[in-house]
């Protein structure tokens, strides 16, 4: 197993390929996510506010 | 057919559309990153050449055949845009963008770490290095138009115009390592002989691309949604969508 993380000494250049790859992948699921949830909660706000207008 | 694409042009078809289908695009792109990490780390053979540095290239290649695509897609539905005046046209190229840079920071910075181990430096200006180092100029030109213009359809237009003028730096990144000599290797995929890769590294390979090709899919109608969330916030359907659904 340790022999796997080594990567026959190429260690630090093949797993920062890899958390890299990982932080960019899931940071463009988490920020539309957000940004989703935030939008949505806006517009339930202004709804709130004019209830009446339709 | 064809009615079914004329309903994806509103809004509200989109919406509901890509919401149905995220969830399927997401678990697909998820297992096919855990199939295509496990053959491309586990499976795949130790290259007699690099080692094993060479497993940088699961990541590296498909982002960088994604940073070409993404912008294609890009500059087409602005494209489209331009010329029929499609809201989703625009919607579709302004999502893309941010995802298109994403995946050349992630090339370049790969192609950096590979670049390291093998050819012993992190950066040379060569042809194939400096021309994808302008596409994600070209990307970050297009999101700083975007945001410095007030209007959205003034602003979509001249995002368009720069995209489609950008175009030409796509066969310029593709064919420059034929074009001039370059540190970089040539093409090993893309050929019209057979691959010059065992079968054992094409394939994890290739479930990497198809799932950089699923992820970006996914990405894309998750921008794409929020994007109609900001844009049609003051419309009837979207008042009544979120008060029906509650949530």
């Amino acid at each position: 197993m340790s022999e796997f993380f080594h990567m026959g000494g190429y260690a630090l250049y093949v797993w920062l390929s890899y958390g890299l790859a990982l932080v960019i992948l899931v940071v463009n699921i988490i920020i539309p996510m957000q940004r989703r949830k935030k939008h949505i909660a806006m517009i339930k706000r202004r709804l709130r506010r004019t209830p009446a207008e339709k | 057919m064809w009615s079914f694409f004329h309903r994806l042009a509103s809004p509200k078809h989109f919406y509901q559309f890509a919401g149905r289908l995220i969830p399927w695009l997401g678990w697909s792109t998820l297992v096919l990153f855990i199939i295509g990490i496990y053959l491309g780390l586990f499976v795949a053979p130790t290259d007699y050449q690099q080692g094993e540095s060479y497993r940088i290239i699961y990541i590296h290649v498909p982002a960088a055949w994604m940073s070409m695509f993404v912008y294609m897609v890009m500059a087409i539905s602005g494209g489209i845009g331009l010329i029929w005046k499609m809201k989703m046209a625009d919607v579709v190229a302004s999502s893309a963008a941010p995802l298109g840079a994403a995946f050349t920071i992630l090339a370049l910075v790969t192609g950096s770490l590979w670049g390291k181990p093998m050819w012993g430096t992190w950066w040379i200006w060569d042809a194939r290095l400096t021309s994808e180092l302008i596409l994600l100029f070209l990307y970050l030109g297009f999101i700083a138009l975007q945001s410095a213009i007030e209007d959205r359809r003034t602003a979509a237009n001249a995002c368009a115009v720069l995209a489609l003028v950008g175009v030409v730096n796509i066969p310029i990144i593709h064919y420059s390592v034929e074009w001039w000599n370059t540190l970089h290797q040539g093409a090993t995929v893309t050929r019209f002989d057979k691959p010059a890769m065992a079968t054992s590294m094409l394939i994890p390979l290739l479930t990497m691309f198809l799932a950089f090709k699923l992820y970006f899919g996914l990405t894309l109608l998750m921008r794409a949604r929020v994007e109609i969330l900001e844009r049609e916030r003051d419309t009837t359907w979207m008042k009544e969508m979120i008060t029906e659904s509650g949530k």
